[in-house]
Protein backbone atom coordinates (compact mmCIF):
# COMPACT_ATOMS: atom_id res chain seq x y z
CA UNK A 1 0.00 0.00 0.00
CA UNK A 2 1.37 3.74 -0.62
CA UNK A 3 2.25 5.61 2.40
CA UNK A 4 0.41 8.46 0.67
CA UNK A 5 -2.61 6.88 0.89
CA UNK A 6 -2.70 7.23 4.40
CA UNK A 7 -1.85 10.79 3.98
CA UNK A 8 -5.05 12.88 5.26
CA UNK A 9 -5.81 16.79 4.17
CA UNK A 10 -6.42 17.46 7.44
CA UNK A 11 -4.88 15.97 10.87
CA UNK A 12 -5.93 16.98 14.39
CA UNK A 13 -3.54 15.16 15.71
CA UNK A 14 -0.79 16.90 13.31
CA UNK A 15 -2.36 20.37 14.64
CA UNK A 16 -2.09 19.09 18.21
CA UNK A 17 1.75 18.43 18.02
CA UNK A 18 2.27 22.00 16.65
CA UNK A 19 0.43 23.31 18.96
CA UNK A 20 1.87 21.50 21.82
CA UNK A 21 5.38 22.30 20.64
CA UNK A 22 4.79 25.73 20.08
CA UNK A 23 3.42 25.97 23.54
CA UNK A 24 6.42 23.87 25.20
CA UNK A 25 8.68 26.31 22.52
CA UNK A 26 7.42 29.42 24.18
CA UNK A 27 7.30 27.87 27.67
CA UNK A 28 10.95 27.22 27.63
CA UNK A 29 12.15 31.06 26.58
CA UNK A 30 10.91 31.50 30.14
CA UNK A 31 8.08 33.79 28.99
CA UNK A 32 6.11 33.14 32.45
CA UNK A 33 8.39 35.04 34.06
CA UNK A 34 6.39 38.52 33.48
CA UNK A 35 3.88 36.71 35.78
CA UNK A 36 6.26 37.80 39.00
CA UNK A 37 6.22 41.50 37.35
CA UNK A 38 2.32 41.26 37.16
CA UNK A 39 2.22 39.60 40.98
CA UNK A 40 4.55 42.52 42.25
CA UNK A 41 2.44 44.91 40.53
CA UNK A 42 -0.57 43.28 42.25
CA UNK A 43 0.86 43.34 45.80
CA UNK A 44 3.12 46.83 45.63
CA UNK A 45 -0.24 48.52 44.44
CA UNK A 46 -2.10 46.92 47.26
CA UNK A 47 0.37 47.80 50.12
CA UNK A 48 0.85 51.57 48.74
CA UNK A 49 -2.78 51.82 48.46
CA UNK A 50 -3.80 50.59 52.03
CA UNK A 51 -3.36 54.46 53.07
CA UNK A 52 -6.58 55.43 50.97
CA UNK A 53 -10.53 54.56 51.49
CA UNK A 54 -11.44 51.06 50.35
CA UNK A 55 -13.40 51.90 47.60
CA UNK A 56 -10.27 54.07 46.53
CA UNK A 57 -8.07 51.21 47.23
CA UNK A 58 -10.16 48.68 45.57
CA UNK A 59 -10.76 50.92 42.26
CA UNK A 60 -7.46 51.60 41.87
CA UNK A 61 -6.32 47.86 42.60
CA UNK A 62 -8.60 46.55 39.94
CA UNK A 63 -7.76 49.27 36.96
CA UNK A 64 -3.63 48.51 37.80
CA UNK A 65 -4.13 45.05 37.85
CA UNK A 66 -6.63 44.87 34.37
CA UNK A 67 -4.81 47.19 32.92
CA UNK A 68 -1.48 45.45 33.70
CA UNK A 69 -2.96 42.21 32.72
CA UNK A 70 -3.91 43.68 29.03
CA UNK A 71 -0.81 45.47 28.71
CA UNK A 72 1.07 42.07 29.97
CA UNK A 73 -1.52 40.13 27.29
CA UNK A 74 -1.31 42.59 24.59
CA UNK A 75 2.60 42.62 24.23
CA UNK A 76 2.88 38.40 24.87
CA UNK A 77 -0.01 37.93 21.87
CA UNK A 78 2.82 40.29 19.88
CA UNK A 79 6.14 39.63 21.16
CA UNK A 80 5.41 35.51 21.19
CA UNK A 81 3.72 35.60 17.92
CA UNK A 82 6.57 37.86 16.18
CA UNK A 83 9.18 35.23 16.53
CA UNK A 84 7.47 32.14 15.38
CA UNK A 85 7.90 31.86 11.74
CA UNK A 86 11.48 34.11 11.43
CA UNK A 87 12.59 31.71 14.45
CA UNK A 88 11.30 28.64 12.74
CA UNK A 89 13.47 29.72 9.51
CA UNK A 90 16.32 30.40 11.27
CA UNK A 91 16.54 27.62 13.21
CA UNK A 92 15.44 25.47 9.78
CA UNK A 93 12.91 23.57 12.03
CA UNK A 94 10.50 24.72 9.14
CA UNK A 95 12.11 22.61 6.78
CA UNK A 96 11.93 19.93 8.47
CA UNK A 97 8.31 20.06 9.68
CA UNK A 98 7.10 21.37 5.75
CA UNK A 99 8.95 18.42 4.21
CA UNK A 100 6.96 15.94 5.58
CA UNK A 101 3.73 15.46 4.95
CA UNK A 102 1.69 18.91 6.44
CA UNK A 103 -0.06 21.57 4.78
CA UNK A 104 1.33 24.81 5.60
CA UNK A 105 -2.55 25.73 6.68
CA UNK A 106 -1.94 23.35 9.38
CA UNK A 107 1.34 24.41 10.27
CA UNK A 108 -0.06 28.12 10.39
CA UNK A 109 -3.25 27.20 12.26
CA UNK A 110 -1.00 25.14 14.51
CA UNK A 111 1.24 27.95 15.60
CA UNK A 112 -1.66 30.71 16.44
CA UNK A 113 -3.37 27.66 18.32
CA UNK A 114 0.09 27.51 20.61
CA UNK A 115 0.31 31.32 20.94
CA UNK A 116 -3.89 31.74 22.07
CA UNK A 117 -2.96 28.79 24.42
CA UNK A 118 -0.15 30.44 26.18
CA UNK A 119 -2.35 33.62 26.14
CA UNK A 120 -5.16 31.56 27.77
CA UNK A 121 -2.95 30.48 30.15
CA UNK A 122 -1.53 33.57 31.52
CA UNK A 123 -4.81 35.19 31.38
CA UNK A 124 -6.51 32.61 33.75
CA UNK A 125 -2.92 32.85 36.21
CA UNK A 126 -3.19 36.39 36.34
CA UNK A 127 -7.12 36.53 36.72
CA UNK A 128 -6.72 33.92 39.94
CA UNK A 129 -3.58 36.18 41.21
CA UNK A 130 -5.60 39.45 41.13
CA UNK A 131 -9.03 37.51 42.52
CA UNK A 132 -6.82 36.13 45.73
CA UNK A 133 -5.36 39.24 46.46
CA UNK A 134 -8.93 41.29 45.89
CA UNK A 135 -10.39 38.80 47.92
CA UNK A 136 -7.33 38.96 50.60
CA UNK A 137 -8.17 42.39 50.28
CA UNK A 138 -12.05 42.09 50.79
CA UNK A 139 -11.41 39.73 53.52
CA UNK A 140 -8.96 42.07 55.92
CA UNK A 141 -11.59 44.78 55.72
CA UNK A 142 -14.66 42.86 56.48
CA UNK A 143 -12.32 41.43 59.55
CA UNK A 144 -11.39 44.87 60.34
CA UNK A 145 -15.12 46.37 60.24
CA UNK A 146 -16.68 43.34 62.36
CA UNK A 147 -13.60 44.21 65.28
CA UNK A 148 -14.67 47.70 65.13
CA UNK A 149 -18.52 47.05 64.89
CA UNK A 150 -18.97 46.45 68.60
CA UNK A 151 -21.93 47.83 69.85
CA UNK A 152 -23.19 49.02 66.33
CA UNK A 153 -26.69 48.25 64.48
CA UNK A 154 -27.02 44.98 63.30
CA UNK A 155 -27.86 47.33 60.10
CA UNK A 156 -25.10 49.67 59.89
CA UNK A 157 -23.06 46.65 60.02
CA UNK A 158 -24.42 45.32 57.28
CA UNK A 159 -24.49 48.47 55.36
CA UNK A 160 -20.96 48.86 55.88
CA UNK A 161 -20.07 45.18 54.95
CA UNK A 162 -22.13 45.14 51.93
CA UNK A 163 -20.55 48.11 50.46
CA UNK A 164 -16.94 46.93 51.11
CA UNK A 165 -19.06 43.63 49.27
CA UNK A 166 -20.07 45.66 46.24
CA UNK A 167 -16.67 47.56 46.08
CA UNK A 168 -14.29 44.67 45.99
CA UNK A 169 -15.73 41.68 43.45
CA UNK A 170 -17.54 42.66 40.59
CA UNK A 171 -19.37 39.64 38.18
CA UNK A 172 -18.77 41.98 35.57
CA UNK A 173 -15.24 41.67 35.53
CA UNK A 174 -15.03 38.22 34.14
CA UNK A 175 -16.64 39.22 30.41
CA UNK A 176 -14.38 42.27 30.98
CA UNK A 177 -11.55 39.64 31.19
CA UNK A 178 -12.65 37.31 28.77
CA UNK A 179 -12.50 40.31 26.45
CA UNK A 180 -9.00 41.15 26.89
CA UNK A 181 -8.39 37.45 26.16
CA UNK A 182 -9.80 38.18 22.51
CA UNK A 183 -8.25 41.50 21.82
CA UNK A 184 -4.86 39.37 22.43
CA UNK A 185 -6.08 36.79 20.24
CA UNK A 186 -6.91 39.19 17.87
CA UNK A 187 -3.81 40.74 17.89
CA UNK A 188 -1.65 37.34 17.86
CA UNK A 189 -3.32 36.44 14.97
CA UNK A 190 -3.08 40.02 12.96
CA UNK A 191 0.81 39.44 13.99
CA UNK A 192 1.07 36.23 12.19
CA UNK A 193 -0.68 37.77 9.19
CA UNK A 194 2.12 40.86 9.39
CA UNK A 195 5.06 38.14 10.34
CA UNK A 196 3.85 36.29 6.85
CA UNK A 197 5.67 39.23 5.00
CA UNK A 198 7.80 40.93 7.10
CA UNK A 199 11.47 40.52 6.74
CA UNK A 200 12.41 40.91 10.45
CA UNK A 201 10.98 40.20 13.76
CA UNK A 202 11.74 43.47 14.21
CA UNK A 203 10.04 45.12 11.89
CA UNK A 204 6.79 43.31 13.10
CA UNK A 205 6.80 43.93 16.73
CA UNK A 206 7.15 48.07 15.18
CA UNK A 207 4.25 47.80 12.26
CA UNK A 208 2.11 45.74 15.06
CA UNK A 209 2.97 48.76 17.68
CA UNK A 210 1.48 50.77 15.30
CA UNK A 211 -1.50 49.10 14.38
CA UNK A 212 -2.06 48.80 18.38
CA UNK A 213 -1.90 53.12 18.84
CA UNK A 214 -3.82 53.07 15.28
CA UNK A 215 -6.46 50.28 16.35
CA UNK A 216 -7.44 52.47 19.47
CA UNK A 217 -8.38 55.40 17.26
CA UNK A 218 -9.77 53.52 14.26
CA UNK A 219 -13.11 54.17 16.07
CA UNK A 220 -12.44 57.74 15.53
CA UNK A 221 -11.58 57.52 11.76
CA UNK A 222 -14.65 55.47 11.07
CA UNK A 223 -16.99 58.00 12.99
CA UNK A 224 -15.65 61.43 10.79
CA UNK A 225 -15.92 58.57 7.61
CA UNK A 226 -19.60 57.64 8.13
CA UNK A 227 -21.07 60.28 9.93
CA UNK A 228 -19.17 63.75 9.15
CA UNK A 229 -19.53 65.09 5.46
CA UNK A 230 -17.68 68.40 6.18
CA UNK A 231 -13.91 66.81 4.87
CA UNK A 232 -12.07 66.39 2.06
CA UNK A 233 -12.45 63.63 -0.39
CA UNK A 234 -9.02 62.97 0.25
CA UNK A 235 -9.39 62.88 4.05
CA UNK A 236 -12.43 60.57 3.08
CA UNK A 237 -10.37 58.67 1.29
CA UNK A 238 -7.52 58.55 3.86
CA UNK A 239 -10.27 58.23 7.04
CA UNK A 240 -11.71 54.98 4.93
CA UNK A 241 -8.92 53.25 4.71
CA UNK A 242 -7.66 53.24 8.42
CA UNK A 243 -11.63 52.49 9.00
CA UNK A 244 -11.29 49.42 7.03
CA UNK A 245 -7.96 48.06 7.14
CA UNK A 246 -7.54 48.49 11.49
CA UNK A 247 -9.23 46.82 14.34
CA UNK A 248 -10.96 48.96 16.57
CA UNK A 249 -9.55 48.04 19.78
CA UNK A 250 -11.31 50.54 21.72
CA UNK A 251 -14.47 47.49 21.00
CA UNK A 252 -12.17 45.23 23.44
CA UNK A 253 -11.68 48.39 26.19
CA UNK A 254 -14.54 46.86 28.09
CA UNK A 255 -13.19 46.67 31.49
CA UNK A 256 -12.58 50.43 31.88
CA UNK A 257 -16.17 51.17 32.65
CA UNK A 258 -16.72 47.54 34.32
CA UNK A 259 -14.16 48.67 36.75
CA UNK A 260 -15.78 51.91 37.34
CA UNK A 261 -19.71 50.09 38.19
CA UNK A 262 -21.00 49.62 34.75
CA UNK A 263 -22.51 46.29 33.84
CA UNK A 264 -21.59 44.89 30.65
CA UNK A 265 -24.95 43.28 28.91
CA UNK A 266 -25.05 40.18 27.46
CA UNK A 267 -25.42 41.46 24.32
CA UNK A 268 -22.77 43.71 24.61
CA UNK A 269 -20.22 41.15 25.34
CA UNK A 270 -21.69 38.39 22.72
CA UNK A 271 -21.32 41.20 20.04
CA UNK A 272 -18.03 41.93 21.23
CA UNK A 273 -16.80 38.19 21.13
CA UNK A 274 -18.33 37.13 17.69
CA UNK A 275 -16.47 40.46 16.67
CA UNK A 276 -12.89 39.23 18.48
CA UNK A 277 -13.69 35.78 16.94
CA UNK A 278 -14.30 37.16 13.78
CA UNK A 279 -11.22 39.10 13.50
CA UNK A 280 -9.00 36.38 15.02
CA UNK A 281 -10.04 34.02 12.19
CA UNK A 282 -10.13 36.35 9.38
CA UNK A 283 -6.26 37.53 10.18
CA UNK A 284 -5.31 34.11 10.31
CA UNK A 285 -6.86 32.59 6.90
CA UNK A 286 -4.92 35.90 5.65
CA UNK A 287 -1.98 34.47 7.01
CA UNK A 288 -2.49 31.37 5.90
CA UNK A 289 -3.40 32.60 2.37
CA UNK A 290 0.16 34.46 2.00
CA UNK A 291 2.02 32.13 3.71
CA UNK A 292 0.96 29.59 1.26
CA UNK A 293 2.63 32.09 -1.35
CA UNK A 294 6.22 32.53 0.96
CA UNK A 295 9.18 31.02 -0.54
CA UNK A 296 10.91 29.26 1.37
CA UNK B 1 3.28 40.66 -4.98
CA UNK B 2 -0.25 39.36 -6.48
CA UNK B 3 -1.00 37.42 -3.51
CA UNK B 4 0.05 40.25 -1.35
CA UNK B 5 -2.53 42.22 -3.25
CA UNK B 6 -5.08 39.83 -2.87
CA UNK B 7 -4.69 39.57 0.85
CA UNK B 8 -4.94 43.36 0.97
CA UNK B 9 -7.92 43.10 -0.93
CA UNK B 10 -9.35 40.66 1.24
CA UNK B 11 -8.72 43.16 4.28
CA UNK B 12 -10.25 46.01 2.83
CA UNK B 13 -13.49 43.01 2.06
CA UNK B 14 -13.43 41.67 5.76
CA UNK B 15 -12.85 45.62 6.72
CA UNK B 16 -16.29 46.27 4.68
CA UNK B 17 -18.04 43.31 5.79
CA UNK B 18 -17.21 44.44 10.11
CA UNK B 19 -18.36 47.96 9.74
CA UNK B 20 -21.83 47.31 10.43
CA UNK B 21 -20.75 45.09 12.95
CA UNK B 22 -18.81 47.49 14.38
CA UNK B 23 -21.39 49.82 13.92
CA UNK B 24 -23.68 48.03 16.20
CA UNK B 25 -21.20 47.66 19.07
CA UNK B 26 -20.43 51.32 19.37
CA UNK B 27 -24.28 52.30 19.24
CA UNK B 28 -24.95 49.15 21.84
CA UNK B 29 -21.98 50.90 24.06
CA UNK B 30 -23.72 54.66 23.56
CA UNK B 31 -27.09 53.05 25.17
CA UNK B 32 -25.34 50.86 27.78
CA UNK B 33 -23.68 54.47 28.29
CA UNK B 34 -20.10 52.82 28.44
CA UNK B 35 -18.16 55.38 27.91
CA UNK B 36 -15.74 56.32 24.49
CA UNK B 37 -13.90 58.87 25.45
CA UNK B 38 -13.91 61.93 22.77
CA UNK B 39 -10.14 62.55 22.07
CA UNK B 40 -9.49 65.99 21.03
CA UNK B 41 -7.13 69.32 21.46
CA UNK B 42 -9.09 70.03 24.43
CA UNK B 43 -7.96 66.65 26.34
CA UNK B 44 -4.59 66.70 24.69
CA UNK B 45 -4.13 69.98 26.68
CA UNK B 46 -6.13 68.67 30.08
CA UNK B 47 -3.68 65.57 30.52
CA UNK B 48 -0.31 66.13 28.85
CA UNK B 49 1.45 64.59 26.15
CA UNK B 50 2.15 61.63 27.91
CA UNK B 51 -0.95 61.18 29.48
CA UNK B 52 -2.92 61.91 26.11
CA UNK B 53 -0.82 59.17 24.29
CA UNK B 54 -1.57 56.29 27.26
CA UNK B 55 -5.42 57.31 27.38
CA UNK B 56 -5.14 57.01 23.40
CA UNK B 57 -3.33 53.29 24.11
CA UNK B 58 -6.52 52.16 25.60
CA UNK B 59 -5.36 52.96 29.50
CA UNK B 60 -7.77 55.67 30.24
CA UNK B 61 -8.40 54.17 33.49
CA UNK B 62 -4.85 54.10 34.45
CA UNK B 63 -4.13 57.19 33.67
CA UNK B 64 -7.38 58.31 35.33
CA UNK B 65 -6.06 56.83 38.83
CA UNK B 66 -2.70 57.89 38.49
CA UNK B 67 -4.36 61.67 37.56
CA UNK B 68 -5.91 60.80 40.83
CA UNK B 69 -3.02 59.98 43.26
CA UNK B 70 -1.45 63.41 42.02
CA UNK B 71 -4.93 64.74 42.96
CA UNK B 72 -4.60 63.24 46.32
CA UNK B 73 -0.86 64.65 47.31
CA UNK B 74 -2.46 67.82 45.99
CA UNK B 75 -5.05 67.83 48.42
CA UNK B 76 -2.66 66.65 51.53
CA UNK B 77 -0.31 69.86 49.92
CA UNK B 78 -3.61 72.20 49.86
CA UNK B 79 -3.30 73.17 46.30
CA UNK B 80 -6.83 73.64 45.72
CA UNK B 81 -6.44 74.66 41.96
CA UNK B 82 -4.27 71.90 41.16
CA UNK B 83 -7.11 69.36 43.32
CA UNK B 84 -9.94 70.98 40.72
CA UNK B 85 -7.87 70.64 37.43
CA UNK B 86 -6.62 67.19 38.59
CA UNK B 87 -10.14 66.14 39.39
CA UNK B 88 -11.65 67.74 35.90
CA UNK B 89 -8.69 65.73 34.20
CA UNK B 90 -9.64 62.24 36.07
CA UNK B 91 -13.52 62.97 35.80
CA UNK B 92 -13.44 64.11 31.96
CA UNK B 93 -11.15 60.10 31.72
CA UNK B 94 -13.38 58.06 33.64
CA UNK B 95 -17.23 59.93 34.01
CA UNK B 96 -18.40 56.23 35.18
CA UNK B 97 -16.83 56.13 38.30
CA UNK B 98 -19.25 57.44 40.67
CA UNK B 99 -15.90 57.58 43.51
CA UNK B 100 -13.74 60.02 41.90
CA UNK B 101 -16.88 62.47 41.00
CA UNK B 102 -18.04 62.10 44.80
CA UNK B 103 -14.40 63.18 46.15
CA UNK B 104 -13.79 65.75 43.21
CA UNK B 105 -17.50 67.51 45.31
CA UNK B 106 -16.09 66.78 48.31
CA UNK B 107 -13.18 68.29 47.62
CA UNK B 108 -14.08 71.53 46.69
CA UNK B 109 -17.43 71.78 48.69
CA UNK B 110 -15.98 70.72 51.85
CA UNK B 111 -12.15 71.13 51.63
CA UNK B 112 -11.51 73.69 49.79
CA UNK B 113 -14.17 76.17 50.38
CA UNK B 114 -12.89 75.80 54.52
CA UNK B 115 -9.60 76.49 53.41
CA UNK B 116 -10.87 79.82 51.56
CA UNK B 117 -12.94 80.98 54.46
CA UNK B 118 -9.58 80.53 56.79
CA UNK B 119 -7.20 82.21 54.01
CA UNK B 120 -5.01 84.24 56.08
CA UNK B 121 -3.63 85.68 52.90
CA UNK B 122 -7.27 87.47 52.16
CA UNK B 123 -7.85 90.02 55.00
CA UNK B 124 -11.57 90.47 53.35
CA UNK B 125 -14.15 88.38 54.77
CA UNK B 126 -16.59 89.51 51.69
CA UNK B 127 -13.54 88.20 49.30
CA UNK B 128 -13.25 84.92 51.60
CA UNK B 129 -17.21 84.48 51.51
CA UNK B 130 -17.26 84.97 47.71
CA UNK B 131 -14.37 81.95 47.23
CA UNK B 132 -16.29 79.60 49.66
CA UNK B 133 -19.30 79.88 47.74
CA UNK B 134 -17.27 79.20 44.49
CA UNK B 135 -15.67 76.46 45.75
CA UNK B 136 -19.65 75.19 46.57
CA UNK B 137 -20.60 75.58 43.77
CA UNK B 138 -17.30 74.10 41.88
CA UNK B 139 -18.45 71.31 44.06
CA UNK B 140 -22.14 71.27 43.40
CA UNK B 141 -21.25 71.00 39.28
CA UNK B 142 -19.14 68.07 40.30
CA UNK B 143 -21.74 66.35 41.99
CA UNK B 144 -24.77 67.00 39.24
CA UNK B 145 -22.22 66.20 36.40
CA UNK B 146 -21.69 62.82 37.95
CA UNK B 147 -25.64 62.18 38.36
CA UNK B 148 -25.49 62.99 34.85
CA UNK B 149 -23.09 60.50 33.83
CA UNK B 150 -24.36 58.12 36.59
CA UNK B 151 -28.11 58.57 36.83
CA UNK B 152 -28.28 55.36 39.29
CA UNK B 153 -25.62 56.74 42.06
CA UNK B 154 -27.06 56.59 45.44
CA UNK B 155 -23.98 57.72 46.21
CA UNK B 156 -23.91 60.97 44.48
CA UNK B 157 -27.69 61.89 45.30
CA UNK B 158 -26.42 61.40 48.92
CA UNK B 159 -23.66 63.50 48.90
CA UNK B 160 -25.65 66.34 46.77
CA UNK B 161 -28.61 66.21 49.47
CA UNK B 162 -25.73 66.92 51.88
CA UNK B 163 -24.27 69.60 49.85
CA UNK B 164 -27.76 71.67 50.13
CA UNK B 165 -28.25 69.98 53.80
CA UNK B 166 -24.66 71.44 55.02
CA UNK B 167 -23.56 74.16 52.74
CA UNK B 168 -26.72 75.83 51.27
CA UNK B 169 -28.86 75.08 54.22
CA UNK B 170 -31.62 74.69 51.37
CA UNK B 171 -33.31 71.60 53.35
CA UNK B 172 -36.07 71.76 50.85
CA UNK B 173 -33.72 70.42 47.92
CA UNK B 174 -32.00 68.16 50.27
CA UNK B 175 -34.73 66.20 51.30
CA UNK B 176 -35.39 65.85 47.36
CA UNK B 177 -32.17 64.75 46.89
CA UNK B 178 -32.16 62.23 49.69
CA UNK B 179 -35.71 61.05 48.58
CA UNK B 180 -33.92 60.18 45.16
CA UNK B 181 -31.02 58.31 46.74
CA UNK B 182 -33.80 55.70 48.87
CA UNK B 183 -35.01 55.36 45.10
CA UNK B 184 -31.53 54.45 43.77
CA UNK B 185 -30.50 50.68 43.71
CA UNK B 186 -27.82 49.60 46.48
CA UNK B 187 -28.84 53.14 48.31
CA UNK B 188 -28.06 52.83 51.61
CA UNK B 189 -31.26 52.25 54.86
CA UNK B 190 -30.85 55.78 55.89
CA UNK B 191 -31.38 57.88 53.22
CA UNK B 192 -35.64 57.73 53.29
CA UNK B 193 -35.34 58.84 56.78
CA UNK B 194 -33.19 61.87 56.24
CA UNK B 195 -35.61 62.84 53.29
CA UNK B 196 -38.52 63.04 56.01
CA UNK B 197 -35.64 64.75 58.61
CA UNK B 198 -34.84 67.07 55.66
CA UNK B 199 -38.72 67.75 54.70
CA UNK B 200 -39.30 68.55 59.13
CA UNK B 201 -37.34 71.75 58.68
CA UNK B 202 -39.27 73.22 55.70
CA UNK B 203 -42.00 76.06 56.11
CA UNK B 204 -45.11 74.58 54.72
CA UNK B 205 -44.12 70.85 54.43
CA UNK B 206 -44.82 70.04 58.39
CA UNK B 207 -47.35 68.10 57.86
CA UNK B 208 -46.08 65.95 55.38
CA UNK B 209 -43.53 65.27 56.72
CA UNK B 210 -45.28 64.72 60.02
CA UNK B 211 -46.78 61.84 58.11
CA UNK B 212 -43.75 60.42 56.45
CA UNK B 213 -41.75 60.50 59.84
CA UNK B 214 -44.70 58.48 61.67
CA UNK B 215 -44.83 56.68 58.85
CA UNK B 216 -41.51 55.38 60.67
CA UNK B 217 -41.88 55.66 64.15
CA UNK B 218 -45.00 52.92 63.21
CA UNK B 219 -42.29 50.56 61.95
CA UNK B 220 -41.33 49.28 65.49
CA UNK B 221 -39.01 50.11 68.24
CA UNK B 222 -35.94 49.69 65.86
CA UNK B 223 -36.83 52.77 64.15
CA UNK B 224 -37.54 55.18 66.62
CA UNK B 225 -33.56 56.54 67.05
CA UNK B 226 -33.37 59.83 68.88
CA UNK B 227 -33.61 61.94 65.59
CA UNK B 228 -36.96 61.01 64.52
CA UNK B 229 -38.55 61.02 68.34
CA UNK B 230 -37.29 64.45 68.60
CA UNK B 231 -38.19 65.85 64.84
CA UNK B 232 -42.05 64.13 65.57
CA UNK B 233 -42.03 66.19 69.02
CA UNK B 234 -41.07 69.18 66.98
CA UNK B 235 -43.61 68.97 64.51
CA UNK B 236 -46.49 67.38 66.71
CA UNK B 237 -45.80 71.54 68.85
CA UNK B 238 -45.73 72.69 65.50
CA UNK B 239 -48.49 71.55 64.07
CA UNK B 240 -50.63 71.37 67.37
CA UNK B 241 -51.26 67.84 67.34
CA UNK B 242 -53.95 66.61 69.55
CA UNK B 243 -52.39 64.86 72.90
CA UNK B 244 -54.36 61.73 72.23
CA UNK B 245 -52.90 61.19 68.97
CA UNK B 246 -49.29 62.50 70.18
CA UNK B 247 -46.83 59.95 70.58
CA UNK B 248 -45.64 58.76 74.22
CA UNK B 249 -44.15 61.38 76.43
CA UNK B 250 -41.56 58.96 77.80
CA UNK B 251 -40.11 58.69 74.37
CA UNK B 252 -40.10 62.19 74.03
CA UNK B 253 -38.15 62.81 77.63
CA UNK B 254 -36.05 60.09 77.38
CA UNK B 255 -34.61 61.94 74.03
CA UNK B 256 -35.45 65.58 74.74
CA UNK B 257 -31.33 66.16 74.40
CA UNK B 258 -31.43 65.33 70.83
CA UNK B 259 -29.70 66.94 68.03
CA UNK B 260 -32.11 69.21 66.19
CA UNK B 261 -34.57 69.33 69.50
Amino acid sequence: MNSSSHHRAFSPARLAAITTNTLTELTRLKVFYFLLIFALILIGSSVFMAQLTFQQEFQILKDVSLGAMSIFTSLLAIVATARLIPQDIEDRTIYTILAKPVPRFEYVIGKVAGVLLLLAISTVVMTAMFLAVLYSREQTLIHEVMRQAGGAPPEQVADALRSIRTSAFNINMLPGIVVIYLKACLLAALTLFVSTFATTNIFTVVVMVVIYFIGHLQATARQYWLHEHAATWTTRIFLALVALVFPDLQTFNLVDDVVAGAGIALAIFGKTAVLGFFYTTIYTLLAVFLFYGKEL
Amino acid sequence: MTRIGLAAAGLLLFGAARLPLEEGVVQQHQRERLQRVEFNLDLREKLGQLGFIAALSGFRAAVADVLFIKAHVAWENTEWGRVLLLFRQVTTLQPRSVMFWDMAGWHMAWNASVAAMRDATQPRQALRVKAQREYFALGKDFFERGIANNPDSAQLYESLARLYKEKYNDHLRASEFYAKAAEQPGALGYNKRFAAYELSYCEGHEREAYQRLHQFYDMGPNERLPTLISRIKFLEEKLGIPPEQRIPEREGTFLKDAPGR
